[in-house]
């Protein structure tokens, strides 16, 4: 389970290069020595069993928790001291939506749009855009609550991306959706990732791993495995992600949260 | 164990419908899963059948009691996990036991036996507080709880959501074992491969079924051949595939896209020299038996 | 009965388990007393009084200057009509006005009476009431010294009147306020936030589904808030006893009993807001704004009762802690008995069981 293989090479330059990242709550090691690089337009699965620490890992990442030693950088910045910097060049979904119930789709996207500080026209011509993509013209002065769930994801993703940024962090974003929803979320992912933007996401579901340029599996704090699902599957001996990811976590001591 | 029959029910004084006209029946000792994403409306049946809620139309019967008149022998003889159960965050593992086997009117020792292999994994962690165990610790211990008076039927909504694998798989393994001690078994889950594990399932979207049958027999339903289409740019693969004029549906699974044509019996071969064409120099056609996952998409879809 | 019984001790694990709800339980009626204990013992010094003397003779300069001599007030010259008394007031500029009548000297040589006029601004009762104190001293001590060397007995009597809160309500009413407030708080907000939570985890569900009968689940429910209230009421009495010298006057007995009405009261009001409270948010804010406001406002021991509004007034009528109010004043101040407060306590136990009869029926047995 040593067998940490190394990251494909891209030709692409790195956004995120993290060094021995290592974080320890007292005695407790909650990520323990990741290092591993995610590059420019790359999708890339971040999976783990409960508890084996991958919201500790994202969380350094996005500049939320200072790491106990090693280093990283993202989009360039450093995680010790550029905190700031790196929260503007990065987007944030997770599975309980940011999305306020109580305003209009256009007021929801002006609002995120705005907390970036873009400026007033550049706010209208990117809301016009995003509701053209999404097909929401007709719905722009729909409160948030009304939308369907599917909807209502669709555009937190949308929304989580508004700034252009370097990277989006994605933590469960398709829990609980019907399979063709899910499906078209992933879709908007691939655009995205197309344009560019480097698509950082955590899963439960494992055939979702499958779409990811490359994976990695945490298991005990330590990433366990990182290589694109197919070489993964070939180096286990699987012929699928679940059964990949089984093997791994299945022996995995911590199992607190 | 379980019928139902017509059942109908709104919020919002008929605003939104939650349930349309379900009917099914489950057997004794049958493992019956409800499929189906958010907002289907498994929840709202789950409540029905657990008296929790009245329906607005339609009857329903739980161990041959009527959910509406015998709400009390009802509540006796079933065992209920909620979707968003989430036990007493400041008692300990023992205490919340002691407390629902109490509330049951029993003992932990005296129906020991029927929870004793789940209760096993977390009895070492047993004076720790439930607020501070894992997802699927939580998951163990809410389902001995729901155990811990010995229901004759069993109802468990999402169990294993937000859950990582290897716990899910434990969970299934659990719910095989309760199954041979003759518990009806009615489970929810968003998770389409959990189908194949469940005895009978029924397809739910939008507070309707869209099929009832054993996981082989709605697979066997799927109407003409799913072909799954693989190369390496998957993204750009999807493009060329869905433009392609005889692509009926093209979904991405995994690896690979599954695709069906609009005339039936066709054969890929025309869509392989297309792909070619468009540079997929190496693209690769077979056809697949479809999975629980391609026939929701497919009954979705009408 | 065993059922019950493992419930109850769930809900003490609770309550001893959540360290700030504990701190505030306990912590709000110490802070009170003592906060107010401070306030009170506070010694009056400088504050600002006019005198207007229409006499001007050699025994009202004599006063005046005895007055004006120590450091508990300071005199605003500049006012000498009984005109502009009034605007000072109602700027606050003066605390307290003392007024000689023309005819002050006259009385005095030709009866050996005489009044002065001492007005005082009630709105701070303990103020009020320290000042007059000081110039009834001050002229008492003036009485016995010109007796002596006048060789007759000269009466000067201040007249006091009390500007805009005349019963100078205040000191020794906070206490039972503190009371009625403390219990109302803990009552109602703990019931309803404790219900509630269950709903929000899940297990209200899990409950309603098993054979438990819903009427336990409420027992269970106010039976620690009961005891907790309980021991906070033992607490404001101790305190009050030992901080403001302020000593139960009647039957102990009686003022438990009554305490217990107005307790159960408070707690059958917790269990209707929990009913359609969703979150325990909901059910704080309800707690707060349709109960502590109205406690606060309408039970007369911040504002007098007398000098609101009519409909004000008769709305104070359905507010119980009203009630407790004035049963606490009667027998913990007064130290009337049961013929004193029978007629509250009736209209209390009243309250007590229309409400928790209400809210048992209205509690569901299902979740809609």
């Amino acid at each position: 389970m040593s067998s940490i293989t190394t990251a494909t090479p891209s030709a692409t330059p790195p956004v995120i290069t993290t060094d021995k990242l290592t974080k320890r709550f007292g005695q407790f090691v909650a990520a323990s020595q990741l290092t591993f690089q995610v590059y420019k337009g790359e999708i890339f699965g971040f999976l783990g069993a409960n508890g084996a620490g991958k919201t500790t890992a994202m969380r350094m990442l996005c500049g939320l928790l200072k790491p106990s030693s090693g280093n990283a950088t993202i989009a360039g910045y450093d995680v010790y001291t550029q905190t700031e910097k790196i929260k503007q060049r990065i987007g944030y979904m997770s599975q309980k939506f940011s999305l306020y119930d109580d305003l209009t789709v256009s007021e929801n996207i002006r609002f995120y749009a705005g907390i970036y500080g873009m400026s007033t026209p550049r706010i209208k011509e990117k809301t016009s855009q995003l509701l053209q993509e999404l097909q929401l013209e007709k719905e722009a002065k729909t409160l948030v609550s009304d939308l369907p769930l599917g909807w209502k994801q669709k555009l937190s993703f949308s929304v989580s991306i508004v700034h252009d940024p370097d990277i989006v962090f994605l933590d469960e974003p398709t829990g609980g959706v019907d399979p063709v929803t899910r499906r078209q979320f992933w879709d908007l992912i691939y655009h995205a990732a197309d344009r560019g933007v480097t698509v950082f996401v955590t899963t439960h579901y494992m055939d979702e791993a499958e779409y990811c340029n490359r994976v990695s599996i945490m298991v005990d704090g330590v990433i366990a495995a990182l290589d694109s699902p197919t070489r993964l599957r070939q180096q286990f001996g699987y012929d699928n992600m679940e059964d990949v990811f089984y093997e791994l976590a299945r022996n995995a001591k911590r199992k607190a949260d | 164990m379980i019928t139902v029959t017509n059942i109908k029910k709104t919020y919002n004084k008929g605003q939104v419908t939650a349930l349309k006209d379900i009917s099914f029946s489950a057997d004794k000792g049958e493992l019956f899963g409800l499929i189906g994403p958010d907002g289907a409306g498994k929840t709202t049946l789950f409540r029905i059948l657990t008296t929790l809620l009245l329906p607005d139309q339609g009857e329903a019967n739980v161990n041959n009691y009527d959910i509406q008149k015998d709400y009390q022998q009802i509540r006796n003889c079933v065992g209920y996990m909620p979707g968003r159960f989430s036990l007493y965050q400041d008692l300990t593992v023992e205490e919340n036991l002691n407390f629902f086997a109490t509330v049951f009117g029993t003992t932990i020792k005296e129906n020991y036996d029927l929870i004793k292999d789940i209760y096993q994994q977390i009895e070492p962690f047993k004076d720790r507080r439930a607020g501070k165990l894992s997802g699927g610790m939580k998951q163990k211990l809410a389902l001995s709880c729901a155990l811990i008076h010995k229901p004759s039927v069993l109802f468990l909504d999402e169990p294993t959501t937000g859950v990582d694998v290897v716990s899910r798989k434990e969970f299934w393994a659990m719910l095989k074992k309760l199954k041979q001690e003759g518990i009806t078994i009615l489970v929810s889950t968003p998770y389409m491969d959990e189908a194949n594990l469940c005895d009978r399932i029924a397809l739910i979207q939008k507070g309707e079924i869209l099929s009832i049958d054993k996981p082989a027999g709605i697979v066997k339903a799927f109407p003409g051949d799913l072909y799954a289409v693989r190369a390496s740019s998957t993204h750009r693969l999807l493009q060329n595939v869905r433009n392609y004029p005889n692509t009926a549906t093209c979904f991405a699974f995994g690896d690979a896209l599954h695709v069906t044509f609009k005339t039936p019996g066709s054969e890929p071969t025309a869509l392989l020299d297309h792909l070619h064409k468009k540079d997929h120099p190496d693209v690769a056609i077979e056809k697949i038996s479809p999975t629980i996952e391609d026939c929701f998409i497919h009954l979705l879809k009408n | 009965m065993n059922q019950l019984l493992t419930f109850i001790r769930k809900e003490f694990l609770h309550v001893f388990r959540d360290r700030k709800t504990l701190l505030m339980l306990f912590g709000l009626p110490i802070a009170q007393i003592v906060l107010f204990g401070f306030a009170l013992s506070n010694e009056i010094k400088n504050s600002r009084i006019a005198i207007v003397d229409y006499s001007k003779d050699a025994v009202t300069t004599q006063l005046v200057n005895k007055i004006s001599s120590g450091n508990y007030f300071d005199i605003q010259r500049t006012l000498q009509s009984a005109t502009q008394l009034e605007t000072a007031f109602k700027k606050g500029d003066i605390r307290m006005a003392v007024i000689f009548p023309a005819n002050f000297s006259t009385d005095l040589v030709h009866t050996g009476k005489a009044a002065i006029q001492v007005i005082a601004d009630a709105s701070d009762p303990n103020l009020a009431t320290t000042i007059t104190n000081y110039i009834t001293r001050i002229v008492n001590d003036f009485n016995t010294q010109t007796a002596l060397t006048a060789g007759r007995p000269l009466q000067i009597v201040p007249e006091m009147q009390f500007l805009y809160n005349p019963e100078l309500k205040g000191a020794p009413n906070f206490v039972p306020g503190v009371m009625a407030l403390v219990l109302m708080l803990v009552c109602t907000m703990m019931t309803s936030v404790a219900i509630v939570k269950e709903k929000e985890l899940g297990t209200m569900e899990i409950l309603l589904v098993s054979p438990f009968k819903p009427i336990y689940i409420i027992i269970s429910k106010l039976t620690p808030n009961l005891l907790i209230s309980i021991v906070n009421l033992f607490i404001i009495l101790v305190l009050s006893a030992l901080f403001l010298d302020l000593h139960v006057k009647g039957s102990i007995l009686l003022l438990t009993f009554d305490s217990m009405l107005f307790i159960l009261t408070s707690l059958s009001i917790g269990l209707l807001l929990s009913i359609n409270a969703k979150t325990q948010q909901a059910a704080m804010m309800a707690s707060l704004m349709g109960m502590m406001l109205p406690t606060m406002l309408l039970t007369g021991f911040l504002f007098p009762i007398e000098n609101m509004p009519l409909p004000l007034q008769a709305l104070s009528n359905i507010v119980p802690s009203r009630w407790y109010f004035i049963i606490v004043k009667k027998v913990m101040l007064k130290g009337l008995g049961v013929t004193a407060v029978w007629k509250e306590t009736l209209i209390l136990a009243g309250m007590c069981l229309l409400l928790f009869a209400i809210s048992l029926r209205r509690f569901k047995i299902r979740l809609q």
